[in-house]
């Protein structure tokens, strides 16, 4: 077992979650598409801290700030954000019974779109306000099927890293 | 289990405390932002970054586009008549009018050289397919499938069939960003088409309502009046329809009127979009704009 800890798993996910987000949706369903990729970005850097950090959080706030046609570093900054909380007390939150850690989510996902909202204050572009909360709640409740998601995921890769 | 310090040694940023990390990248975050929002200095950044990531754009809507692809190609032979008998109905329908178009312009034509004035321009078309790719939510954009390659360049009116559509706010290359005319941040220079009364058009963030915020409370504005595109600001060229206005309300104690217009286009339901390119002159002609009355009668 040369890597341990293997990142495509992560990558293939992270990849997908960004696929659902450009994902064409019918106009009523849009405001409640949850940021899948914030969600698998939290999971990854609060399970593996110490391979997937703030430099992948980055990396991906680029990415969603190209393909959705943002300001360049709103994302990221807000992701960033998230992630540092996330790996500053991935410890606490791993332990945190499956309601207080999805509380948890539900903090930082506001988080997240509180600093990308103050950012549109700043750049003086039309205020998105409380459009941004149906997606936010999705995000909370989708939260636990997701982490079933990853956690089955992540097992399944590195069971089979350690047969190698 | 060795989970190692040896697999983080190759990274020196990695080793560095996340709150050292966050200051080092949140401070990058901000300066591109602050290009960004302030210069072009990042639009080939973008622009490479779009080419990229335009693979992920294709798989995204690969589905779709074979959905559509292949119920097209397993329509029956009658349906295929039929729709071939209708387009060809409305195709004489078309051809017939445009024949009175012809002679309309050339009038037109005369009527302004005897008034010393410059004729309005002739447009070339090009057209564009909407990537079924969706952007951010709270923004009213369109990725279109024309970029710079194709001769798209920012700030080109985007119509269809029924009216205008928006204007392409960023060149990706391969495609490039439309805004909708709805869009929060976006504004049109209109005029009635019933009396040439000229204002502005704001978008509202909803698909089905722009909204006229700048007319005084003694302004001739029916229900149900044709808004056309006035072709000051330079930007989009004169007499394409934009709006119906749908509701006039006047509140007691505000010198403007409350007008709630409908857009023409079906911006909800479009696939195929037309490039305006106008030849060489941007399209307004000064002259008229210049002679026309000041906006509030």
């Amino acid at each position: 077992m040369a890597r341990p800890l293997r990142i495509w798993p992560a990558l293939i996910t992270l990849l997908t979650a960004i696929a659902i987000e450009v994902m064409p949706l019918p106009e009523v369903l849009q405001p409640f598409r949850p940021s899948l990729p914030a969600m698998a970005l939290i999971y990854w850097t609060m399970m593996r801290p110490e391979r997937f950090g703030l430099l992948l959080a980055f990396t991906l706030g680029i990415v969603l700030d190209i393909l959705h046609g943002q300001l360049m570093g709103q994302n990221a900054l807000a992701l960033c954000v998230v992630t540092y909380i996330t790996v500053r007390f991935h410890l606490q939150i791993r332990i945190f019974p499956l309601w207080q850690m999805t509380m948890t989510v539900l903090a930082l996902l506001t988080l997240a779109a509180a600093v990308q909202f103050l950012v549109e204050g700043i750049a003086g572009y039309g205020l998105s306000g409380l459009r941004r909360w149906p997606a936010i709640i999705s995000g909370t409740l989708l939260w636990q099927p997701v982490m079933a998601l990853l956690d089955r995921v992540r097992m399944q890769s590195e069971t089979h890293a350690s047969n190698f | 289990m060795a989970l190692t310090t040896v697999d983080r040694e190759p990274g020196q940023f990695r080793n560095a405390s996340p709150g050292l990390q966050l200051i080092i990248l949140g401070v990058i975050a901000i300066v591109l932002m602050v290009l960004d929002h302030r210069n072009e200095y990042l639009t080939g950044v973008r622009k490479g970054l779009s080419v990229l990531l335009y693979p992920v754009e294709v798989l995204v809507s690969a589905p779709f586009d074979l959905s559509k692809t292949l119920s097209e190609s397993i329509t029956t032979r009658d349906e295929l008549q039929a729709e071939n008998r209708r387009l060809r109905e409305e195709a004489l329908i078309r051809s017939a009018s445009l024949q009175r178009m012809a002679a309309l312009e050339a009038e037109n034509a005369r009527l302004r050289a005897l008034l010393d004035s410059t004729a309005k321009v002739g447009e070339d078309m090009l057209i564009a397919e909407i990537v079924s790719v969706d952007m951010n939510p709270f923004r009213n954009m369109v990725v279109v499938n024309r970029g710079g390659q194709d001769g798209v360049y920012v700030g080109q009116p985007v119509i269809d069939a029924d009216g205008v559509v928006g204007q392409i706010t960023r060149d990706r290359h391969y495609t490039a960003e439309a805004m909708l005319l709805t869009d929060i941040d976006h504004a049109i220079p209109v005029e009635i088409a019933r009396n040439r009364l000229r204002s502005i058009a704001v978008g509202t963030g909803e698909l089905d309502r722009l909204s006229l915020p700048f007319l005084p409370g003694n302004a001739d504005v029916r229900e149900g009046d044709l808004l056309v595109t006035s072709g000051l600001g330079g930007k989009f060229p004169p007499g394409y329809p934009v709006a119906t206005v749908q509701q006039v309300s006047s509140v007691t104690g505000q010198p403007f009127l409350d007008i709630d217009a409908t857009p023409a286009a079906a911006l909800n339901r479009m696939r195929e979009v037309l490039l305006i390119k106008p030849d060489d002159q941007v399209g307004p002609d000064q002259t008229s704009a210049a002679d026309a009355a000041p906006e509030q009668p």
